[in-house]
C-alpha cells in the first residue's frame, strides 16, 4: 500500500486523507444499517415515525386508558381497552364448559406435560428410547383424564362441554398424531409401483387438497351422518376432527413425498441389497431422513392445522375463536369485541410462533448432529 | 438370467412370496374392501334420504330461491349476442392452441412468424372484441332477486367468489411484493418491520382476522350521518366503503381499442427489438417507444373524442349514501382479510425467491460486463422467478379456497350461498357435490397452468 502511493506520489508529500468512517460500535452499527445514505434515512425516519405511532396507540389503548376492573360498570369509565371481559370470561376462554369441580383433571394433564416437557432439558432422557415410549404413551392417560371413564370411576365428561382453548388444542394435537401416520402411508401409496394403490391414493391427496377446509366440515357435519345406519350418531367434535383429519392427511402427505423425493434411490437400493423388506426398508432407511429433510414445511403444515381448527367455529363448535365470539354477544360486555378478539389472537400467536421457533431449533439440531 | 447363453439357475419361490403375485393380491383386498365400503356409505344413504323423505337429483336448482343477498353482480344470459362472443372466443383459443402445436412440431413458435401473431391476435381478439364492441349492448344480463331459481343463486356465488378472488390476488401480490423487497432491504428498521408484520400476520388465523376486520374494524365504524370522509373522497361508515365510480362514456369503446392497439403495437416493437440485438448486439431503446405509444395513443383519444369515463362520487341522500362505487362491509373486510393475510405469505415467498439465486450470478453477469439493470433483467429476475411463480399460484389457489371463510361473515360467496340453499332444501349431497366440483375445476386449472410453467421454464440440465 505505501509502496503503490510512494509510486503514485514521487513528489513524497503525501496528502492529508480523511478519517476513516466509524463502522464498529453503536454509532457505526446504525451508520450502516440506518444511515447509509439520504434514501436510508428518509426511510428510517418513516419507519420511526411509523413504529412510534403503532406502539403509542397500542400502548394508550391497552395500558394507559385500559381498565382492569373486573365488573362492566367500570369499563364505561375508561376511554381504552376493558380486560375484564378477559378475566370475567378466563374459564370459558380456557376450557369452555367444562364442569367446573372436574377442573383439576385438565390441571393435572397440563402438570404431567409440562414435567416430561422440563424433564427433555436432560440430555440424556433426550436419547432415552423409552422416554418417547412414554410420551406417545401418555395420550390414553391424559384422553381418559380428559374425557373420563365409567370403568375407572371418572365421570364422563361429554365433547359437547370441551371448548376454548381446550378443544382447540385437542382438535389439533388428535389431529396431528391420526393424520401423521396416515399421510405417510398416502405419501408411500403415491409412489407405490401397484397402478391401483397408486391411483386411489392420488385421488384422495388431489380431491382433498382441491377443496377448501370448510366444505369438508360441512361435509363431515351434514353428510357424514347420512352415511351410516339410521340411529348411529357420531359425536359433533368427532364429525369436525374427522373432517381435520381428512384434509390435512392429504396436506401432509404432499409434504412426506416431497421428502421422499429428496432421497436418492441409491438409498433404497442398498437396504434392499442388504435384505431389508419394503417395510423395513421405509422405516429405518428412507422415512428417518425424508421426514428429517422436511421438517420445516411439515411444521409449517401443523401450524396450519392449528390455525384452521378455528374453523370448527362455523360448524357451530366452541373452540378458542367460538368463545371470542360467544363473549361478544353476552350483554353485560356487549361491544368488547377487540379485547377478545385481540387476546385470543395473541393466544394463537404465542402458540404457532413457539412452534415455528421450535422447529427451527430443531433442525438445526438435526443439521449439527449430521454426518 | 444371463443373456450370452450360459445356464440360469432359477431359484424357485412358493407363490405366495411372489412379488408379483403380491401386489396383485394386496390391490384386490384393497379395492373389495374401498367397493364393499362405498356400498355400504351408499346403501346407508339411501336408506336415510328416504326416511327424511329427500329426493336426490338436481331437479331442485330450478326452485324459487326465495331468500335475498345483499350483493349479486348482473349474469349475462346465455343467450345470442354472449354465445356468439363465448363460442368466438373459444374458436379463437383453439386457433392459437393448434397453431402453437403446429408450430412446436417445428420447433419453432408463434412468436416466430408476423403472420401467425396477426391471426391469433385476428381470431382471439379482434373478432370476441368487435363482438364486444358493436353488439356488446344487446347482451341481456339479469341480476338475482328473491323469487330467481336456486341455479341462479349459486351462480351469484360463484360470481362473488371470483370477484374478492381476483381483487385479493391483485392487491396481495402488489402488498406481498413491497414487504418482501423490505424484508430484503439493507435498511434494518425497515427489514425488521416488515419481518414484524410478517410474523404476526401468518401466525393469527385467517378466520380471527377476517372476524376482526368485520366486527372489530367495519362494523364500529360510525352511522350514515357520521360518516368518515378521506380526502373527500373516500367515505366510510358502518354500511360500508364509497368510492368515486369511474362510469364509460361514449369514447369509452374507442379508448379501450387505442390500448389494445398500443400493446399490440409494443409487442411488435419488442420483437423487432430482441431479433435486432440478437443478430448484431446492438441494444434498441424499448421503455420510452412503448410508454410513449401507451400513453399517446389513448391521450390522443382522449383529446379528439372527449373523456372515456366520468367520475361518480357518491352522495349522501336521506338515510344513505348512493352513487360512486359502494363496497359491502362484508366485500371489504373479506378484502381486507384475505389481502392482509396472503400478502405475508407472498412476502416470504419473494424474498426466498430472490435469496435463492447465488451471489455468483450476479458476479458472473457484472463481470461480463452487464450493467445493473441487466444484470437484474436478464439474470437475476428470469431465475428468481423460476423459483417464485410455482409457490405463487398456489397461494393465488390458497386465496381463492380461503374466500370460502365468507360463510361466518356472511358475504355471499359459493360456500355461504350452498349453504342457505342446504339449509332451506336439504339436498346436502348434490350442494357439496357441486361446491366441490367447482373449487376442483379451480385447482386442477392453476395445476395445469404450473405444469405448464415447470415444464416451460424448466432447468435444461447436461
Amino acid at each position: 500500500m505505501t509502496m503503490a502511493k510512494e509510486q503514485l506520489n514521487p513528489s513524497g508529500a503525501a496528502p492529508m486523507e480523511k478519517p476513516p468512517k466509524i463502522t464498529h460500535g453503536v454509532l457505526g452499527w446504525m451508520r450502516i444499517n440506518l444511515f447509509s445514505d439520504w434514501y436510508n434515512t428518509i426511510l428510517t425516519i418513516l419507519a420511526l415515525y411509523l413504529v412510534f405511532l403503532i406502539i403509542r396507540a397500542v400502548v394508550d389503548w391497552g395500558l394507559i386508558s385500559a381498565t382492569f376492573g373486573m365488573s362492566p360498570d367500570s369499563c364505561r369509565q375508561g376511554e381504552g381497552a376493558c380486560w375484564g371481559v378477559v378475566g370475567h370470561f378466563w374459564g370459558l376462554f380456557m376450557v369452555g364448559t367444562y364442569p367446573y369441580e372436574l377442573r383439576w383433571r385438565i390441571g393435572l394433564v397440563l402438570f404431567i406435560i409440562v414435567a416430561m416437557g422440563l424433564a427433555s432439558r436432560h440430555s440424556a432422557l433426550r436419547s432415552n428410547r423409552w422416554y418417547w415410549a412414554a410420551w406417545v404413551a401418555l395420550v390414553v392417560p391424559v384422553f381418559l383424564l380428559i374425557r373420563g371413564s365409567s370403568i375407572l370411576g371418572l365421570e364422563v365428561v361429554d365433547s359437547t362441554l370441551w371448548g376454548g382453548l381446550l378443544l382447540t388444542m385437542m382438535l389439533s394435537v388428535v389431529g396431528i398424531i391420526v393424520s401423521f401416520p396416515i399421510s405417510i402411508v398416502l405419501a408411500l401409496g403415491r409412489r407405490s409401483e401397484m397402478p391401483i394403490i397408486k391411483a386411489l391414493s392420488v385421488g384422495y391427496i388431489e380431491l382433498f387438497r382441491g377443496v377448501p377446509l370448510i366444505t369438508i366440515l360441512f361435509m363431515a357435519s351434514v353428510m357424514l351422518p347420512l352415511f351410516f345406519p339410521p340411529g348411529f350418531s357420531v359425536d359433533k367434535v368427532l364429525r369436525a376432527q374427522i373432517g381435520i383429519i381428512m384434509f390435512y392427511s392429504a396436506y401432509l402427505a404432499e409434504v412426506v413425498r416431497g421428502g421422499l423425493q429428496a432421497i436418492p434411490k441409491g438409498q433404497e437400493e442398498a437396504a434392499k441389497a442388504l435384505g431389508l423388506g419394503y417395510w423395513q426398508t421405509m422405516i429405518l432407511i428412507v422415512m428417518p431422513q425424508a421426514l428429517r429433510v422436511v421438517i420445516p414445511p411439515l411444521v409449517g403444515t401443523f401450524i396450519q392445522l392449528l390455525k384452521d381448527t378455528s374453523l370448527v367455529s362455523i360448524v357451530s363448535l366452541i373452540d378458542l375463536l367460538g368463545v371470542a365470539h360467544v363473549t361478544t354477544q353476552n350483554p353485560d360486555w356487549l361491544g368488547r369485541v377487540v379485547e377478545a378478539y385481540v387476546f385470543v389472537g395473541f393466544l394463537y400467536w404465542v402458540i404457532c410462533f413457539s412452534m415455528s421457533r421450535y422447529s427451527v431449533s430443531l433442525e438445526k439440531r438435526f443439521k449439527a448432529g449430521q454426518y | 438370467m444371463t443373456e450370452n447363453g450360459n445356464t440360469t439357475t432359477v431359484i424357485s419361490i412358493s407363490w405366495w412370496r411372489n412379488q408379483q403375485v403380491r401386489a396383485v393380491i394386496y390391490q384386490i383386498i384393497v379395492l373389495s374392501l374401498l367397493l364393499g365400503a362405498i356400498l355400504l356409505i351408499f346403501k346407508n344413504t339411501m336408506t336415510n334420504l328416504e326416511e327424511r323423505g329427500i329426493s336426490s337429483g338436481f331437479k331442485f336448482l330450478s326452485n324459487e330461491a326465495g331468500f335475498g343477498m345483499s350483493e349479486a353482480l348482473p349474469i349475462p344470459m346465455p343467450h345470442g349476442t354472449f354465445l356468439a362472443f363465448i363460442f368466438t372466443f373459444m374458436a379463437g383459443l383453439v386457433v392459437a392452441f393448434l397453431l402453437n402445436r403446429m408450430q412446436a412440431a417445428r420447433g419453432k413458435t408463434i412468436g416466430d412468424s408476423t403472420f401467425l401473431v396477426l391471426t391469433v391476435i385476428f381470431f382471439l381478439f379482434v373478432i370476441p372484441g368487435s363482438i364486444l364492441y358493436f353488439m356488446g349492448d344487446r347482451i341481456v344480463s339479469s341480476t338475482y332477486t328473491e323469487t330467481s331459481s336456486y341455479a341462479m343463486g349459486l351462480v351469484t356465488g360463484l360470481l362473488n367468489t371470483l370477484k374478492v378472488s381476483f381483487l385479493g390476488c391483485v392487491l396481495a401480490t402488489l402488498l406481498g411484493l413491497v414487504i418482501g423487497i423490505s424484508r430484503l432491504s439493507t435498511n434494518w428498521l425497515v427489514s425488521h418491520l416488515a419481518a414484524a408484520f410478517i410474523e404476526t400476520i401468518r401466525n393469527i388465523p385467517l378466520l380471527l382476522q377476517l372476524f376482526f376486520w368485520y366486527h372489530a374494524v367495519l362494523m364500529a365504524l360510525p352511522g350514515v350521518q357520521d360518516s368518515i370522509k378521506l380526502a373527500s373522497v373516500v367515505i366510510l361508515n358502518n354500511r360500508g366503503v364509497y368510492l368515486p365510480d369511474p362510469e364509460g362514456t361514449a369514447s369509452f369503446g374507442l379508448f379501450t381499442v387505442a390500448i389494445f392497439l398500443a400493446l399490440v403495437a409494443i409487442y411488435f416493437r419488442v420483437r423487432h427489438v430482441n431479433q435486432i440485438r440478437d443478430r448484431t448486439g446492438e441494444q434498441l431503446p424499448v421503455l420510452m417507444p412503448s410508454l410513449a405509444v401507451l400513453v399517446g395513443l389513448p391521450a390522443l383519444v382522449w383529446i379528439i373524442f372527449g373523456s372515456p369515463f366520468t367520475l361518480s362520487y357518491p352522495v349522501l341522500g336521506g338515510f344513505n349514501f348512493s352513487g360512486g362505487l359502494w363496497l359491502s362491509p362484508e366485500f371489504a373486510a373479506m378484502l381486507f382479510g384475505l389481502v392482509i393475510y396472503t400478502s405475508a405469505f407472498i412476502a416470504e415467498i419473494v424474498r426466498s425467491g430472490i435469496e435463492a439465486i447465488s451471489k455468483g450470478q450476479r458476479e458472473a453477469a457484472m463481470s461480463l460486463g452487464l450493467r445493473p439493470g441487466h444484470t437484474m433483467r436478464l439474470v437475476i429476475l428470469p431465475q428468481a422467478m423460476r423459483v417464485i411463480i410455482p409457490p405463487l399460484t398456489s397461494q393465488y389457489l390458497n386465496l381463492t379456497k380461503n374466500s370460502s371463510l365468507g360463510v361466518a361473515i356472511a358475504y355471499p360467496e359459493l360456500v355461504s350461498v350452498g349453504g342457505t340453499i342446504l339449509n332451506q332444501s336439504g339436498q346436502a349431497i348434490e350442494i357439496i357435490f357441486i361446491t366441490m366440483c367447482i373449487y376442483l375445476t379451480f385447482s386442477l386449472l392453476i395445476s395445469m397452468f404450473m405444469n405448464w410453467y415447470n415444464a416451460k421454464n424448466k432447468l435444461v440440465e447436461r
